[in-house]
């Protein structure tokens, strides 16, 4: 007997109020309710979240590894893409 | 021994006998996922056992707390409901316990939380919580398994079958209960047909009821053996220390 997997599902919780969901893992479930529900019991045992996604991992397009050359490194030369030549009062702070 | 004193044993045994029994599946469960479920639920269920047997030892005041409670009674002082001492048999078996114990479990605690007694209602109040999420999760999983594969569908049905000669006791009340647990049937009764016919599962027909285990007059012979496994170590080593 073939033993059927359910689905895998991408789990982001968001740690507080005013934050962004991040991803903190992947598991299974037969629907978008479980995962949820399994999520809730796997991921946030110890009160890290205020708020669950789940994604079926099958939804996520993702970059290939092997385009990583023409994707990131034509950024290694261009510093003048980080606004470091700013002067920044510092009554600002932090930014 | 005061009437408080049986009524609370009442609500901290079955949630010690049914968290201990749904702690047999921790490793084994049959996926991951469900394995930390259970291994939750179980660990709620226990943390409400010590509310529960220590207010219980509170009121008795002869000096046992609520290990004491736990590990060095028998089978006859248990006041658990047959119900949850129950073997965990299959996974669907399991859940069939969790759902029907839920569902009553629920209504007795919304009913508990206006009770006029501060230390009872604060424990309903803060294990309501924890078990409106139980009954979601053991509704869902009844359904799903309910209204599964010709497989899942059959197994459900059996453990339905076998245990609903335990619910009947769930709402047997005498004077040792905190509440007329009798009036909580037609509640139970709406959710559990609810769920039910969702799980395209067939409702028992029989009225028959096994009693004994609410007033310790006669429980199953599955409690003794979970209780050897139970108490053995706080009993072999009475001074351990983790």
């Amino acid at each position: 007997m073939s033993k059927q997997e359910w689905p895998l599902w991408e789990i982001f919780i968001r740690g507080a109020h005013g934050l962004s969901h991040r991803h903190v893992g992947s598991l299974h479930a037969p629907d978008a309710k479980m995962a949820i529900k399994n999520a809730r019991d796997v991921y946030t045992r110890r009160k890290e979240g205020v708020s669950i996604w789940a994604v079926e991992a099958s939804a996520i397009a993702a970059s290939s590894p092997e385009d990583k050359g023409s994707l990131y490194d034509p950024a290694d030369d261009k510093v003048y893409r980080h606004p470091t030549f700013f002067d920044i009062p510092d009554e600002v702070g932090a930014m | 021994m005061s009437d408080l004193f049986q009524s609370l044993l009442r609500m901290g045994d079955n949630t010690l006998i049914l968290g201990h029994r749904v702690s047999e599946w921790c490793g084994v469960a049959p996926v991951l996922e469900e394995d930390i479920a259970l291994a939750n639920t179980a660990l709620d269920m226990i943390g409400q056992t010590q509310l529960w047997l220590g207010l219980a030892a509170e009121v008795e005041d002869k000096g046992r707390d609520a290990d004491a409670l736990a590990f060095r009674r028998d089978v006859w002082d248990f006041r658990n409901l047959l119900m949850v001492e129950q073997p965990n048999r299959d996974f669907g078996h399991t859940m069939m316990r969790q759902f029907l114990f839920d569902a009553w479990h629920w209504q007795m605690l919304d009913a508990l939380k206006s009770s006029e007694h501060d230390q009872i209602a604060a424990i309903a109040e803060k294990s309501l919580k924890e078990v409106t999420y139980h009954l979601e999760r053991s509704s869902d999983t009844v359904i799903a398994l309910g209204d599964g594969t010709e497989e899942s569908h059959a197994r459900m049905q059996a453990a339905l079958d076998r245990l609903w000669p335990y619910v009947g006791e769930m709402f047997l009340t005498d004077a040792h209960d905190l509440i007329d647990v009798s009036a909580l049937r037609p509640a139970f009764d709406a959710r559990v047909n609810d769920v039910l016919s969702i799980s395209t599962l067939t409702h028992p027909q029989t009225d028959f009821t096994h009693k004994g285990g609410k007033t310790g007059a006669r429980h199953t012979e599955h409690l003794g053996h979970m209780l050897a496994a139970m108490q053995f170590l706080p009993r072999a080593y009475p001074d351990a220390k983790w």
